[in-house]
C-alpha cells in the first residue's frame, strides 16, 4: 500500500502541470481536479501507466453545485426576529452563480496494484448544455454509471457508446436530481377508467420542508476541527 | 428454404428468475444469447435525492432498504461515512458488535443467494435448508433491534443499544406440542451472546450439508461450470468486486486490504476462486460463509470478555440517555436539539467504503455544513455487476441467462437505488 503523500508525488511526475486544476488530500483522500479537455488525456496516464495503475473505476457520479452552502434558515439573524418558516427562502434561486462550476463529475478510482483511490473531479464548463467527454473507452464500468449521470443530472457524455436514460421511467421528461427539480416531482399517475389508459398530470401534492437545513459551526470545540483550523 | 433471422425476446420485470424487478431485452440467435439489454430503474425511488432533504440520521433506515437482503452492512457503509466526516470513532465494543452484525449479515445474504441460485437453476431442496438457518439469524437482529429485516440498529458514535441479556423465546400454541417447544426453545436460555455461539457451533455442519447437495451434484456442475466465465482482467475493467472479483482469481478484500473498524484485530482467510466461472463463485461463497462464522465465534468471544459503552457520550451527535434527560438540562436542550434539527458535519467530501457481501459497497458524502447531506452517493456493488451482464451472457444459452443472473447476486434494491 502505498500512502498518499507518494500518490501526489506520482501524479505530479506522470501528469503534466498544466492539467492539473488541484490536488489535494483531506481525511486521507485525494482529489484531483482537471479540465473536461483534459479529462481523457489524464484518465489514459491514470490508467496505463504503472506506477499509478488505476485499472477500476469504483463510482462515477454527477454533482449538481447550484445550492452549495445554501441555508433554508438565517442562524445568525434570528435572535432578533425569530426563524422563519424555512420554506420561502427557496433554494432554487440563483443569485451570484457561476455557471461553470454548477455541474461536475467526481469519479472514485481504485489501484488494485498499489492498494490506493483516487477522486478526480471534473467540471463541466457550460451550465445550460453541460458536456463532458466518455471515459467508458477507458474503463468499461463507466458505461453504465455515465448513464446514470446523464439520466439525472442531464450531463452530456461526449463520444459515449449507448447514451440513454437509465434509472427513470420510459418517457420521462426533465433530469431529477438536480437541486432545481423538487422532490415531489413533476407530475403524478392515474389509471383513468373513463379513458381506459394511465394519464399524468401535474403534482396535486404540496411541497414541505419538515426539518429546514441549516448550516451552523457545531463542532468547533470539538479536537478534529480544532485540528483542521490549526492545520 | 425459410428465411433464418435473430428474434428479440422480453425476460421480466415479472419473472422468478429475475430477482425483483429486472426486465431484459434478449437477441436471440435460435437459443443463443447474441445480445442482452438490461432495463433497469423499475425500483428506482431515489433514496440519494430523499437523503438530501432530511437530517443525517434520519436517513439510516433508507440504507436498509437499498440492499435489502444484507441490511446492517448498508447502514454501516453510511454511516462510516458520516463517522469519517464528523472525525469520530465508535467506541471498541460497538466496533466489535457491527463486525460480528456485518458477518451475521454476510451469512444471511449468501444463505439467501445459495437458496434463490439452487431454485433457479433447479435444486429445490436447497432453498429450504437455507432458509432454516436464516430464521435463526433474523431472530438475531429482532432481538438486538426489534425489527426482522429493517433494523436502524447503526448510528454514527455506535450502535443503537447493548446486546440484549436474554433472547426471547417461543411461546406455547395449540399448534405446538411441549416436546417442539423445548427443543426451540434449548438454544434460547441463555443471553444473546449464547445464542450466537450455539449457532457458530452447529453451523459449519450445516455447510457441509448444503455442499452435500450440491459441490458433487451432476446437475448443479452442468448448469455453472464453465457459466458466465471473467477474465481477471475483464473483472477489474468491469469494475466487479467481492465474490464476483475472486471468484476470478484475484485476492482483493477490503476487509484484509483496506481494514475498518476491528478486521485487522480478527483471524480468517479470504478464499479465492481459480476459472472465474459460476461455480469458482459458488465455491467462493460457501467459504465465506465458513469464513464468516469463525468470525462471528471470535466477536463472541470479545464481546463477552470486555462489557463497556457501545455509543459514544459526545452528546453533540448522540442522544442522552433517557434518564440523563429527565435530571439534566443540558442533556434535554442536547435532545432537543438532536431530534429537531440533527447535527450539523463539517463541510468535506467522504468516501467509506465497506466488504458488503455483494462486492464494494461505497458511501460518497458531501456536506457543506449543514444538518443534511449535500449529496449522498451509493456505489452499489450490483449496478456494476448487472453492467457486466452483457458481456457475461453473450454466446449462451438462453437457459444459462438465468444461472449468470443468479451467480451475480443482484438485488435490485441497490441497483436501483
Amino acid at each position: 500500500m502505498i500512502l498518499t503523500d507518494e500518490l501526489i508525488e506520482r501524479i505530479k511526475t506522470h501528469i503534466g502541470k498544466e492539467d492539473i486544476q488541484s490536488l489535494n488530500d483531506e481525511l486521507g483522500e485525494v482529489t484531483l481536479e482537471v479540465k473536461a479537455l483534459d479529462w481523457l488525456k489524464v484518465a489514459g496516464i491514470l490508467h496505463d501507466v504503472p506506477e499509478l495503475a488505476f485499472h477500476q473505476l469504483s463510482d462515477l457520479c454527477g454533482v449538481d453545485y447550484q445550492a452549495y452552502g445554501k441555508d433554508q434558515w438565517e442562524t445568525n439573524e434570528a435572535t432578533g426576529d425569530g426563524f422563519s418558516r424555512g420554506v420561502e427562502l427557496s433554494q432554487h434561486n440563483k443569485a451570484n452563480w457561476d455557471p461553470s462550476f454548477r455541474f461536475a463529475v467526481v469519479c472514485h478510482l481504485i489501484s488494485i496494484e498499489h492498494n490506493i483511490r483516487l477522486r478526480v473531479r471534473i467540471y463541466a464548463e457550460e451550465e445550460a448544455v453541460p458536456r463532458i467527454p466518455s471515459c467508458a473507452g477507458v474503463w468499461s464500468a463507466a458505461n453504465w454509471y455515465e448513464r446514470e449521470a446523464f439520466d439525472l443530472y442531464g450531463i452530456l457524455f461526449e463520444n459515449h457508446p449507448d447514451l440513454r436514460r437509465i434509472l427513470t421511467d420510459y418517457g420521462f421528461m426533465g433530469h431529477p436530481f438536480r437541486k432545481d427539480f423538487p422532490v415531489e416531482g413533476e407530475v403524478e399517475m392515474r389509471f383513468d377508467k373513463a379513458a381506459g389508459r394511465c394519464v399524468y398530470e401535474p403534482v396535486s401534492i404540496t411541497p414541505r420542508t419538515l426539518v429546514p437545513k441549516v448550516i451552523r459551526d457545531d463542532l468547533r470545540y470539538s479536537d478534529s476541527a480544532e485540528a483542521k483550523r490549526e492545520g | 428454404m425459410p428465411e433464418i433471422r435473430n428474434y428479440t425476446m422480453n425476460f421480466g420485470p415479472q419473472h422468478p428468475a429475475a430477482h425483483g424487478v429486472l426486465r431484459l431485452v434478449l437477441e436471440m440467435d435460435g437459443e443463443t444469447i447474441v445480445r442482452a439489454d438490461p432495463h433497469i430503474g423499475l425500483l428506482h425511488r431515489a433514496t440519494e435525492k430523499l437523503a438530501e432533504t432530511k437530517p443525517f440520521n434520519q436517513s439510516i433506515g433508507y440504507m436498509d432498504r437499498l440492499d435489502y437482503v444484507s441490511m446492517m452492512c448498508n447502514e454501516h457503509g453510511y454511516v462510516l461515512a458520516i463517522e469519517k466526516l464528523l472525525g469520530i470513532e465508535a467506541p471498541k465494543r460497538a466496533q466489535y458488535i457491527r463486525v460480528m452484525f456485518d458477518e451475521i449479515t454476510r451469512i444471511l445474504n449468501h444463505l439467501l443467494w445459495l437458496g434463490s441460485h439452487g431454485l433457479d437453476v433447479g435444486a429445490m431442496t436447497i432453498f429450504l435448508y437455507a432458509f432454516r438457518e436464516r430464521e435463526k439469524l433474523m431472530d438475531c437482529y429482532e432481538a438486538v433491534s426489534g425489527a426482522r429485516l429493517h433494523a436502524t440498529y447503526y448510528r454514527p458514535g455506535g450502535v443503537y443499544r447493548d446486546l440484549p441479556d436474554r433472547m426471547p423465546q417461543y411461546e406455547a400454541s395449540p399448534w405446538r406440542d411441549d416436546k417442539t417447544l423445548e427443543q426451540l426453545n434449548d438454544s434460547r436460555q441463555g443471553s444473546m451472546l449464547d445464542y450466537i455461539e450455539h449457532f457458530t457451533q452447529e453451523f459449519p455442519e450445516r455447510v457441509n450439508e448444503y455442499e452435500t447437495l450440491l459441490s458433487d451434484n451432476r446437475i448443479w456442475k452442468q448448469r455453472t461450470v464453465g457459466v458466465g466465465v471473467v477474465s481477471p482482467e475483464r473483472a477489474k475493467q468491469m469494475g466487479f468486486t467481492g465474490p464476483m472479483l475472486r471468484g476470478s482469481g484475484i485476492e482483493w478484500d477490503l476487509r484484509k486490504k483496506q481494514p475498518y473498524e476491528v478486521y485487522d484485530k480478527l483471524d480468517f482467510d479470504i478464499p479465492v476462486g481459480i476459472n472465474g466461472d459460476c461455480y469458482s463463485r459458488y465455491l467462493v461463497r460457501i467459504e465465506e460463509m465458513r469464513q464468516s462464522n469463525r468470525i462471528i465465534k471470535q466477536c463472541v468471544d470479545w464481546l463477552r470478555a470486555n462489557p463497556g459503552p457501545v455509543m459514544l457520550g459526545n452528546h453533540k451527535v448522540t442522544p442522552p440517555s433517557r434518564g440523563e434527560m429527565k435530571h439534566d438540562m443540558e442533556a434535554l436542550i442536547h435532545h432537543f436539539k438532536l431530534f429537531t434539527e440533527g447535527y450539523c458535519v463539517p463541510e468535506g467530501e467522504a468516501y467509506a467504503a465497506i466488504e458488503h457481501p455483494k462486492g464494494e459497497f461505497g458511501v460518497y458524502l458531501i456536506s457543506d455544513g449543514a444538518n443534511k447531506p449535500y449529496r449522498l452517493k451509493i456505489r452499489a456493488p450490483g449496478f456494476a455487476h448487472l453492467s457486466g451482464f452483457d458481456e457475461m451472457v453473450k454466446g449462451h444459452m438462453l437457459a444459462d441467462a438465468v444461472a449468470i443472473i443468479g451467480t451475480q447476486d443482484i438485488v435490485f434494491g441497490e441497483i436501483d437505488r
